[in-house]
């Protein structure tokens, strides 16, 4: 069916999620992406898959943890303060090299926050958020039709290198209805030499496993791992470039945060002002390159965060410092406003620090 | 004309967007009319967003306490009785999405069902992915039905995309609303559709119901 529906953010990701051949969902509610959940637990039985709301988030990732050892597509999916709940389940995915996709619709915070738009988790989702050396693939959609392809994209990601993968939402992309096409049901590869799933006394038995007490074995695994993430970096960085040919002055904007930019950004380009924007779509592998390369043309950059400023570092780490970067923001579940964006351009470019 | 106008649906169908517009043209003809907002399960696009605009137009509005502030807790306010109770009014009412909506209505559903007055209209829109058929539709609709203790009476054909509808968008879905309509053996009252759009349908559709929709931010 490429007919297009209209779409909740959070209703996209479900259902994109099915297509891609996911048929085990474990969660538990939490607001802004409830409707995961709600949609799982009216599809899944209907398929013949499995909606199981667990006690507490804690649970459902260590359902998922079980799941992702047969080598079978599975998800979670909670906000913020949930999230942090499961990232040790999410450290365990990683060190025993499990596939499996968490998806975080961010709500402010720290501590319960409030139920408003965020994106103050982006530490937590690329510095790994559960202890140990790990990453996590991490998207960042910015519209409805982008939570189901990265949704279907972070699956067959992690399938590829055998690591967890993160979708990096916020309340507005979990809420807003817009029209989307859905992607065509897929299957995928479910013979992963690796998996427990009976040995049939035909092979030695797989063994699902994050504990290493020999340091140098824990050591060697960890270097074998970062020679894959390594492989990611290389191979599946993405960003958008928006107007960047001619630009004077870059944003780095992602998610909601971007499209209020790109307002912005059209609004100073009517008044003669040369912006542009790079927005990251993998949060992790960052884009690093992209900004090293605009460092040497642009004149500032101006990180948009719904935040007190995180991404912003990667963005100092990535153009070595060579130009300034200010920090246009607002947090707690607030949004800056495309007026807010401008003023901040227009700071910056009327040469005020 | 019945006094009370319930509408229900699948979640996300356009039950508030319709509920607004319908109470403001019950007010501009001249009626005294209640709105109440008895959606207790969704803490954002409430009906309490129009609060400015149905106060300026004289529209009394019964919102739970807790719509548009961030607290998620499922109560109704006792003034919720006064669509019962006071029938000198008509009443509106904008129920929660899908069976878990409606719940919550079943409290006053021995009342409504007493006093008979009443039309329970279903928003079906064929562009959301649960309600795609009549089929499908039909399934919710059963479900309401089931939670909320009343029977549907009549249909809205409130199928769109979004911002973006277009004319052949909402036409292409006449097809279903019909069928959806025999299969009910329920009358397709109206079809919705943005103003402007609903302008250029007018022709095509007998009874349109033109909407003012709430403002697009980003």
């Amino acid at each position: 069916m490429a007919e297009k529906v209209l779409m909740k953010g959070n209703e996209a990701i479900a259902e994109a999620a099915i297509r891609a051949g996911c048929m085990h969902y474990f969660g538990y509610p939490i607001t802004p992406q409830t409707e995961i959940a709600a949609y799982m637990a009216k599809r899944m039985p209907k398929i013949g898959g499995v909606f199981l709301q667990a006690e507490s988030e804690i649970a459902a990732i260590n359902m998922v943890y079980g799941v992702a050892g047969t080598g079978l597509r599975v998800m979670t999916s909670s906000s913020s303060p949930g999230i942090s709940l499961k990232g040790e389940g999410i450290s365990y995915l990683a060190g025993s090299d499990l596939p499996a996709l968490i998806v975080n619709v961010q709500r402010g915070g720290p501590g319960l926050g409030g139920i408003q738009p965020s994106q103050s988790d982006y530490f937590q989702a690329t510095r790994g958020g559960g202890h140990g050396d790990y990453r996590l693939i991490v998207m960042a959609p910015a519209s409805v039709q982008e939570m189901a392809d990265m949704t279907a994209k972070c699956f067959d990601l992690a399938d590829k290198y055998r690591m967890p993968a993160m979708i990096l939402a916020d309340g507005t992309m979990g809420q807003m209805m817009e029209p989307v096409v859905l992607p065509e049901p897929t299957d995928y590869d479910k013979n992963k030499p690796w998996a427990v799933t009976g040995t049939k006394c035909e092979r030695p038995h797989n063994i699902i496993n994050s504990l290493y007490l020999q340091p140098d074995e824990l050591e060697k695994t960890n270097f074998e791992r970062f020679e894959r993430y390594k492989q990611v970096e290389e191979n599946e960085t993405l960003y958008e470039s928006f107007m960047m040919d001619d630009a004077e002055y870059c944003i780095a904007a992602f998610g909601i945060a971007a499209r209020v930019a790109k307002n912005a950004i059209m609004a100073a380009r009517a008044e003669g002002i040369k912006v542009g924007m790079i927005r990251p779509i993998t949060l992790w592998p960052f884009p690093k390159k992209p900004f090293a390369e605009a460092a040497d043309k642009v004149k500032a950059f101006i990180s948009v965060e719904l935040s007190m400023g995180q991404m912003i570092e990667d963005v100092q780490l990535a153009t070595g410092c060579k130009k300034p970067v200010t920090l246009c923001n607002r947090t707690g579940g607030m949004i800056p406003s495309p007026e807010e964006v401008l003023a901040a351009i227009k700071s910056v470019a009327g040469g005020n620090k | 004309m019945k006094r009370i106008t319930l509408f229900a649906g699948h979640y996300g169908s356009g039950k508030t967007n319709i509920a607004v517009n319908y109470a403001l043209n019950l007010r501009a003809n001249g009626k005294e009319v209640i709105i109440a907002d008895l959606d207790i399960v969704n803490p954002y696009f409430r009906t309490k967003d129009s609060a400015k605009e149905l106060s300026e137009a004289g529209i009394e509005l019964i919102s739970p306490a807790f719509a548009n502030s961030n607290v998620d807790l499922p109560s109704l306010p006792q003034e919720t009785y006064k669509i019962v109770q006071d029938r000198t009014k008509f009443a509106v009412l904008d129920i929660g999405g899908d069976d878990r909506g409606a719940y919550a209505l079943g409290r006053y559903t021995p009342s409504i069902l007493e006093e008979n007055d009443y039309e329970m209209i279903f928003v079906a829109n064929f562009y959301r992915p649960l309600t795609t058929t009549a089929a499908e539709a039909l399934e919710v609709m059963r479900e309401i039905e089931l939670a909320g203790g009343i029977k549907f009476t009549a249909i809205v054909n409130n199928s769109n995309v979004g911002a973006d509808t277009t004319p052949d968008d909402v036409l292409a879905t006449v097809k279903r609303a019909e069928e959806l309509s025999k299969i009910s053996g329920l009358p397709v009252i109206f079809t919705t559709a943005e103003r402007t759009v609903a302008e250029t349908l007018k022709s095509a559709l007998g009874n349109i119901f033109p909407l003012d929709l709430q403002k697009k931010l980003f």
